[in-house]
């Protein structure tokens, strides 16, 4: 691109007031800049480009917005759907991208893909280390005073239903002890 | 490999998987040496982008050594030091034709809307991205660049995406001599979209955000004025009042959907997702630029829809204007203007962090820890050799 025409720049005539602003005007002239216009033709690109790409090979399942009459010659192959989510992705892609039916369907879809996660980690004997991967070291180290806040709401959470659940199951294990005496009682009398 | 690997929403791990292999003739295999986490990374990290699958490798900024070659790549070389634009784009369609690499229609099965994106989920053609020792880039004779010996690698990686997309912010408002233009967000695309206007030409530039620290930087390093707006009643109302009464010249959305600022929007689009994401930041552009004004939105949404005053913009006769950057077309003058000394992209580099703590690094980027700005991720291998 020929840089050495006259900007303002160049030619030394930056108004006063921004003399101290490096550079000012140096895009001034829209000839100086990459993107006017919008759509420029031919594109300044090396080399020949007049043929589409040849098509690359697909190897695993890929999804197909159906705006499109076929696949493209060029794709990304890593995490192809599979599980309950990739049912669901699948449905998904019956619908257009201006069908609101679609997006739904696949953030639905992303929040079981997550718990698939979950027990692809645990079936292969990796218990995830949730504080690490939720950056929680560097909570503690810059933020200290939230994680600890964090951790105090989180523990009394988790007490909490403790507690209640230690409760409850109390309380069920004393009424199947008078369900089972009733009965008892019953077949007494 | 080592790579970044998404587990779900606000969870990410530092994992080996399967290294890449060449799948298409036209393909490269790049050993990284740098990759930022990007402020639309956050979209996909708070589980906000559909068909984010888990196992994913984020990452569209990255840069590194041409590792491999396919059979018909002709210009790319082994060794070869590359920046990668965080477009895939095939070069050929009637777009890329147009210089239009952003809206590529030849690189994305999933969508026809949006583009092919390195690390962006499968909605952006399924691609694994650079927060790993090695990726997959298709096109390679048409997407990478060759690094310039004098331009600094931290310098070259910021030209993968955050630079040009600032810069491009600036010129769809179609900047003329001595306008008044106002950049709602200072992440690192606002504050390169500050610094852009003034060599475009702005008389006036105005960043507004509501975390100090990042205004205080975009104030240095952008020469501009600031304005939280947690500090203003109403947006739309304090921008006229600086503007005379009249409105900007120019508003851009460097933002996106995660906008803070308004309860109902944060609400419906964030927490509900009952629109692609919170357009607050819209709101405010569409009603602080002057009637005629420009308005230019690189900031991210999502595909379903967003409750803004498009009213406000016809009846002010507003121009709208937003893509993707494409990030090629860019590069020559950006470059040039890199080693002119206009800019120094590299300055807006807060923390630079091995792969293995990609948690970390997220977490701190996400809750603006740290006084944290941008982040760059160094692979194992790369950092033995810095």
């Amino acid at each position: 691109m020929d840089t050495t025409t006259n900007t303002p720049e160049k030619t030394r005539e930056v108004p006063a007031r921004f003399a101290h602003i490096k550079g000012w005007g140096a895009d001034l002239d829209h000839a100086m800049r990459p993107a006017y216009p919008m759509e420029r033709m031919p594109a300044r690109l090396e080399g020949d480009h007049s043929h589409p790409p040849v098509q690359q090979a697909q190897t695993v399942e890929i999804l197909q917005s159906i705006e499109r009459p076929s696949i493209t010659p060029i794709f990304g192959t890593p995490q192809p759907p599979s599980g309950i989510s990739g049912m669901l992705r699948r449905a998904a892609f019956g619908y257009s991208e201006s069908d609101l039916r679609h997006w739904l369907m696949l953030l639905f879809a992303d929040r079981v893909n997550m718990v698939e996660g979950l027990g692809a980690d645990l079936m292969r004997g990796h218990v995830p280390n949730l504080f690490a991967e939720m950056g929680g070291k560097a909570e503690f180290k810059y933020n200290r005073q939230a994680a600890i806040q964090k951790a105090v709401v989180v523990s009394a959470v988790v007490g909490l239903g403790l507690l209640l659940w230690s409760q409850s199951k109390g309380r069920e294990s004393d009424r199947r002890h008078h369900r089972h005496s009733g009965r008892h009682l019953h077949g007494r009398y | 490999m080592l790579a970044m690997n998404y587990r779900g929403p606000y969870r990410v791990r530092a994992e080996q998987k399967s290294a890449p292999y060449i799948e298409h003739p036209g393909d490269a295999i790049i050993r990284v040496n740098r990759a930022c986490i990007c402020g639309s990374d956050l979209h996909l990290y708070h589980g906000l982008v559909p068909d984010t699958r888990v196992g994913t490798t984020f990452g569209h900024e990255f840069t590194g050594v041409v590792e491999e070659v396919g059979s018909s790549v002709e210009k790319l070389k082994v060794g070869d030091q590359v920046l990668v634009p965080f477009n895939v784009f095939c070069g050929a369609c009637y777009f890329c034709q147009r210089e239009l690499y952003s809206n590529c229609h030849n690189v994305n099965p999933e969508a026809s809307a949006i583009g092919g994106i390195y690390g962006y989920s499968h909605s952006t053609g399924g691609y694994d991205g650079g927060q790993a020792e090695y990726v997959r880039v298709p096109m390679a004779d048409v997407g990478p660049t060759v690094i310039p010996a004098d331009l600094d690698l931290d310098d070259a990686v910021l030209l993968t995406d955050a630079y040009p997309t600032g810069y491009q912010a600036a010129e769809m408002g179609d900047i003329e001599e001595g306008e008044t233009v106002v950049v709602f967000g200072a992440g690192p695309v606002g504050i390169f979209a500050a610094k852009s206007a003034w060599l475009l030409g702005a008389g006036r530039v105005i960043v507004v955000d509501h975390v100090d620290y990042r205004l205080e930087f975009v104030k240095n390093f952008a020469q501009c004025e600031t304005v939280n707006f947690k500090e203003v009643d109403d947006m739309a109302l304090h921008i006229k009042k600086m503007t005379d009464w009249m409105g900007a010249d120019v508003c851009i959305d460097a933002v996106g959907c995660e906008a803070a600022g308004n309860f109902a929007q944060s609400l419906t689009g964030i927490k509900l997702k009952l629109q692609g994401g919170s357009a607050t930041v819209l709101h405010w552009c569409i009603n602080s630029v002057r009637k005629g004004g420009k308005v230019s939105i690189v900031g991210v949404y999502g595909p379903t829809f967003n409750a803004i005053p498009i009213g406000n913009a016809v009846n002010k006769g507003l121009t709208l204007r937003m893509n993707q950057a494409s990030v090629k077309r860019h590069l020559p003058r950006l470059i040039e203007h890199i080693q002119a000394g206009r800019i120094k992209p590299s300055e807006v580099i807060t923390h630079r962090m091995p792969l293995e703590e990609v948690a970390d690094a997220y977490h701190m980027f996400s809750s603006k820890l740290d006084n944290c700005i941008k982040t760059v991720l160094v692979p194992p291998r790369a950092m033995a050799s810095t």
